[in-house]
């Protein structure tokens, strides 16, 4: 089974990199991209017989590893 | 008085730390691979700058996986004093020995600079010698050091006085714009609560001797040592 992992910086943590994509699209002309927020996309192989099982894997490797949950947080999507 | 330089893949900054600590103090320095599952019966551990597994998903997030790092945090545990510099800083945040984590710079650019550091507290393993409001002049080096907490953990550092070194202007106020990472109150540097773990962005290994710029670094090596002869940190190793 496929697990798709987001992982993106929490609503109240500044995201510089955003902030600078968001400047290039100005620059670009594209101003009604008001806000860009860059995060992580992660595609998981997940030996799994349920759906449940796959996205419990999902959340846990999430949780340990794939996010810092400091500053991150992270979504869990099962193909 | 032995001392561990922890040595991840893409560590590059233990040779100066050995450097540092062996030739200009004069201590006995202990090189330990990453892969290693004892410290060589050190008394004080130091994890030090680099770019460890290339910083890959982030930065000190693969190397706390390292099979050192479970006898560093039982060593931290034991009370056993840790020094973590720059990416040494970022992989004890990962590890949860101490609070937070980082954030790219605010100006998205990797800073290699020197700084004034403001000594906050003197009764960490690693501050002893040095005095509060002292300013420390270091070298930083490291595109991610913008260090975060949220509001509460921020006030619990505050209330046990566990921010060690905040970036200031060469007289010790707090400037915003001295503040080159942008990092929540300008924290440049944190202890845990036991105050033997220390965790810093600055590089004091790279300022301990006149000829490179400053010499200021020694104070946080030297107390260690101080700490140890007068018995105020457990040897744990």
């Amino acid at each position: 089974m496929k697990a798709k992992v987001f992982v993106t910086l929490k609503p109240s943590i500044l995201d510089p990199q955003g902030k600078a994509i968001t400047g290039a699209l100005r620059t670009l002309g594209y101003n009604s991209v008001c806000d860009v927020r860059q995060g992580k996309y992660f595609e998981l192989d997940v030996e799994a017989e349920t759906v449940t099982e796959a996205e419990t894997v999902a959340n846990e490797v999430a949780d340990k590893l794939l996010a810092n949950p400091v500053i991150e947080s992270y979504r869990v999507e099962i193909e | 008085m032995k001392f561990a330089v922890v040595v991840f893949p893409g560590s590059n900054c233990d040779h100066d730390a050995y450097h540092a600590l062996a030739s200009v103090l004069g201590h006995e320095v202990v090189l330990v691979w990453h892969k290693e599952i004892h410290l060589s019966g050190a008394d004080v551990v130091v994890l030090p700058g680099g770019f460890s597994y290339g910083d890959y998903l982030r930065t000190g997030a693969i190397a706390r996986f390292s099979p050192v790092m479970t006898r560093v945090v039982e060593f931290a545990a034991a009370g056993g004093p840790v020094l973590g510099i720059c990416n040494g800083f970022q992989v004890l945040l990962e590890a949860g020995l101490l609070p937070g984590g980082m954030r790219r710079n605010k100006t998205l650019k990797f800073i290699c600079e020197h700084v004034n550091l403001r000594v906050e507290v003197s009764d960490t393993a690693f501050t002893k010698l040095a005095s509060v409001g002292q300013v420390l002049r270091m070298p930083i080096a490291h595109g991610e050091g913008n260090y975060y907490v949220d509001a509460d953990t921020l006030r619990e550092l505050k209330e046990r006085q566990q921010i060690v070194f905040r970036y200031t202007a060469p007289d010790g106020s707090l400037d915003e714009q001295r503040n080159v990472n942008g990092s929540v109150d300008a924290i440049a540097g944190i202890c845990n609560r036991d105050r033997n773990v220390v965790g810093l962005m600055p590089h004091p290994e790279r300022a301990c001797e006149d000829v490179v710029g400053s010499s200021d670094g020694r104070v946080v090596l030297e107390s260690v040592v101080d700490a140890f002869r007068v018995g105020a940190v457990a040897p744990a190793g």
